[in-house]
């Protein structure tokens, strides 16, 4: 039974930021595909299992941390995602160094086919008895229980919150990117690597920190997705990361405005469809039968320019 | 200087480059000419570091360059404008050159050289806040030329600055390539097809063939020479 009745599920301020938090999460993760695809132009499949190990980071990591900092708080959430996120970067800069950057003179199919491999590696490693075991477990509580109350509408702190976290996310990633030398150097290697390497950037170097940047924010998704799910488990990245894929396919693959726009479009249209009665068990059909639609009037991508392929 | 030795390059069974020599004396000017596909590029890209060399040696100031990442090489003094001119088309035309400056760390100094890279090319100083990608061939050219300069290196390479260019503005960047060796003491490396106009500008010169320097001189020898003149000149 639900603890809420149908009018409130489908009050809209709630279903506005239910679906504002979910789009958030999908938009903190399509960020790292499209960052990835931009500078080496390849789908980074397993950027979704890097979401699930940031999870399992956080869980083994907050009861130890609310050791120190008290019971569920905003300042455990926060702690937790910063060691989530350090973790991540950690493996997704180890995972590029050793089954990618070997392979970077091949073919682009061989780097594809090799992020399968790495994908379904993580996902049956973390499902071994001795590792996570293939069982849903509970995720820690980081926040305080209770909901808030709005003009009628039941709103959820992390559902609040996410959105906040986000924005800031964002701000400081256009940062980064627009005004640092780092961030110049990624916009730089992503248009042409032998060009940068000519101005003295070591693309190595970039491309790691371009994994690490994208998997820190994979985790900080991870973490805020697991808040709101009932528990966690190897295979729960598969689903948002297949949605966030798309969000960043939509939005036009290698613009992070884009991924950010994509990911919100699929977190509403999930939502907004996931309210209506009857549509509910439809909602992913609805959502990716949109990114059809919009995909056949803009081949690229909502924000995506059409690119000729180079040689 | 430069000076290659016996420089052997090759794609998988094909060779691109048999057995290269040459040398460019500091503050000159030396051009390589030859046809599309001799091999001019493959020479500098081997140079640079971006490709792999089979054999041979390329010392710069008595280093040896060959088995050394492009990135580091940049860092020795020797600047590479690439065939195609390879501007970062989605960087604004400041921050192209604040990529050739990617490795100093003197503020004042890249300031005070990008102020001479815009009096050099003074529309480029009007496009400043412009995407790279919307400059023409030219401008791009030149903004390629002001990227590489932007190093502060000893030694220039320059590939083909007059591809795809209206003819009147490749007058405009030979004059300042002059320019550029004549001010600064700059060693420049050309690598050109128009021969025409890069044995005007150079002293030493060398013809390049299907991967072979077929033929070596100072540029005056080389534009009496009956066979440059109807392969390379035109035959007037």
């Amino acid at each position: 039974m639900l603890s809420f009745d149908p009018f409130e599920l489908n009050h809209p301020v709630q279903q506005f930021i239910n679906g504002l938090a979910l789009g958030s999460i999908y938009a903190l993760i399509a960020l790292g595909y499209t960052m990835v695809y931009g500078v080496l132009r390849f789908i980074n499949f397993a950027h979704a299992d890097v979401l699930m190990l940031g999870a399992y980071a956080a869980a083994f990591v907050a009861p130890v941390l609310a050791g120190f900092l008290g019971g569920p708080s905003l300042l455990l959430l926060f702690a937790t995602v910063l060691v989530a996120a350090v973790v991540c970067a950690g493996i997704g800069m180890l995972i590029e160094a050793l089954a990618y950057r070997p392979l970077r003179a091949r073919p682009k199919l061989t780097v594809l086919i090799t992020a399968i491999g790495v994908s379904l590696f993580i996902e049956f490693t973390a499902q071994h008895p001795a590792v996570f075991g293939a069982k849903t477990r509970p995720f820690p509580q980081l926040l305080p229980a209770g909901n808030l109350e709005f003009a009628g509408a039941t709103l959820s702190r992390v559902d609040l919150l996410i959105p906040v976290v986000t924005v800031l996310l964002l701000a400081g990633l256009w940062v980064l990117v627009q005004r640092t030398r780092m961030g110049m150097a990624m916009r730089a290697v992503s248009f042409n690597q032998n060009a940068a390497s000519l101005m003295g950037v070591n693309n190595n170097r970039i491309i790691s920190f371009t994994f690490g940047l994208g998997s820190a924010l994979a985790a900080v998704a991870g973490v805020l997705y697991s808040v709101r799910s009932s528990g966690i488990d190897p295979l729960m990245g598969i689903r948002p990361g297949l949605i966030a894929f798309s969000a960043a396919v939509v939005g036009g693959i290698g613009d992070l405005g884009g991924a950010v726009l994509g990911g919100l479009l699929l977190g509403m249209l999930e939502t907004y469809a996931g309210g209506v009665e009857g549509l509910s068990n439809y909602r992913d059909a609805i959502s990716f039968g949109m990114l059809v639609v919009i995909l056949l009037f803009r081949p690229a991508g909502l924000l995506g320019r059409a690119q000729v392929e180079k040689v | 200087m430069l000076e290659v030795r016996d420089l052997q390059v090759g794609y998988g069974a094909i060779t691109a480059l048999h057995g290269i020599s040459l040398r460019v004396e500091k503050g000159s000017i030396a051009t390589l000419i030859g046809a599309n596909g001799a091999g001019k590029s493959t020479m500098l890209r081997a140079i640079s570091g971006l490709i792999p060399a089979r054999s041979g040696s390329v010392l710069f100031e008595g280093r040896e360059l060959l088995g050394q990442p492009a990135h580091e090489i940049v860092a020795l003094g020797l600047a590479h404008s690439p065939e195609g001119r390879m501007v970062f088309a989605n960087l604004s035309v400041e921050e192209n050159l604040r990529m050739g400056a990617y490795l100093r760390k003197d503020g004042a100094g890249i300031a005070k050289d990008r102020d001479y890279v815009f009096d050099m090319f003074p529309r480029l100083k009007e496009r400043r806040a412009q995407t790279a990608g919307t400059l023409s061939g030219g401008e791009q050219q030149m903004l390629a030329i002001g990227r590489a300069l932007m190093s502060r290196p000893r030694c220039l390479m320059l590939d083909e600055p007059s591809l795809g260019i209206a003819p009147m503005l490749v007058a405009t960047i030979f004059e300042k390539i002059v320019e550029i060796n004549r001010e600064l003491g700059l060693t420049i490396l050309l690598v050109e097809q128009n021969a025409n106009l890069a044995l005007e500008v150079s002293q030493r010169g060398y013809v390049i063939e299907t991967g072979r320097i077929i033929l070596e001189d100072e540029c005056k020898a080389l534009r009496d020479n009956p066979q440059v003149r109807e392969s390379y000149l035109g035959g007037h």
